[in-house]
């Protein structure tokens, strides 16, 4: 069965998404990082769209997934790469991705994964801050 | 000046929406889409062929690229066998979902072309028709 493979390094793990991804493939990576992230123990997600031509509504939403189901396995996720042209079409559809966090590139996503982490209270500020 | 000649596509599987997303890119690079104007056709065709899997039973995708003056674009129908919506108003707002999805799909999709045509009737299936203009 086809699989988008998740590298492991140290805490963290890595997945690029190279492929035209149909939608029972996102639903598989979506299983496989949950699984790893309880096997592993990692504390953070590092997912690099840069080669995704287009992200649609399901495919937004399995992004979305991911980075929830993460959060309450006590890991980060943060989606890296997007392509202005996907940004653009995106915001138009609807979906702003609320309750992801996204980077630029990998280094600044591995940056922001390192950083966030450690600091308590961002979480507990990200908490409040809609009082 | 030579017509492209119209192509349909089956949609019965999750496969066949990547396979519509791949032939509708061809045809927007060939009409010489920005790239911008590219990711929002090949994003409203997924959209569109998702619906026909999911909510129509399975479907076809006509493409077409189509003339207006000088003007060129490319045109794509939806059409599935499935239950029909019985209130288009209520299918074509923001967030509304009969499925498990966003509710994205319909209204979504209509933003990100320049035409947005369905038709439906309960119990006789559904037809999105979208054009882009280049």
């Amino acid at each position: 069965m086809e699989r988008i493979p998740i590298l492991r390094m140290g805490n963290y793990l890595l997945v690029t998404i190279q492929v035209d991804m149909h939608d029972r493939l996102a639903m598989t990576l979506q299983d496989d990082l949950t699984q790893q992230i309880s096997k592993t123990g990692a504390i953070g997600v590092l997912i690099d769209i840069s080669s995704l031509e287009i992200v649609d509504s399901f495919i937004g939403r399995t992004l979305a997934n991911i980075a929830a189901m993460a959060r309450v396995l006590d890991a980060e996720t943060v989606v890296v790469g997007m392509q202005p042209a996907v940004a653009i079409t995106l915001v138009e559809l609807g979906m702003s991705l609320p309750g992801v966090r996204t980077a630029l590139n990998v280094e600044s996503g591995m940056e922001l994964l390192q950083t966030s982490r450690g600091s308590f209270a961002r979480g507990m500020q990200d908490d409040s801050s809609g009082n | 000046m030579t017509q492209a000649a119209t192509e349909t596509l089956p949609i019965t599987s999750a496969s066949d929406i990547v396979a519509v997303r791949q032939k509708t890119r061809e045809l927007a690079i060939q009409l010489k889409f920005t790239l911008v104007d590219q990711t929002k056709m090949v994003t409203a065709a997924s959209e569109l062929a998702r619906n026909a899997l999911e909510h129509g039973k399975g479907g076809s995708c006509q493409i077409e690229v189509v003339k207006n003056g000088v003007r060129e674009g490319l045109r794509l129908m939806f059409q599935d066998h499935g239950p029909g919506i019985a209130d288009l108003d209520l299918a074509m707002r923001d967030g509304y979902t009969t499925g498990g999805g966003l509710g994205l799909g319909l209204s979504g999709s209509k933003r990100l072309v320049n035409d947005f045509e369905i038709h439906s009737m309960p119990g006789q299936g559904t037809t999105v028709t979208i054009t882009r203009w280049k």
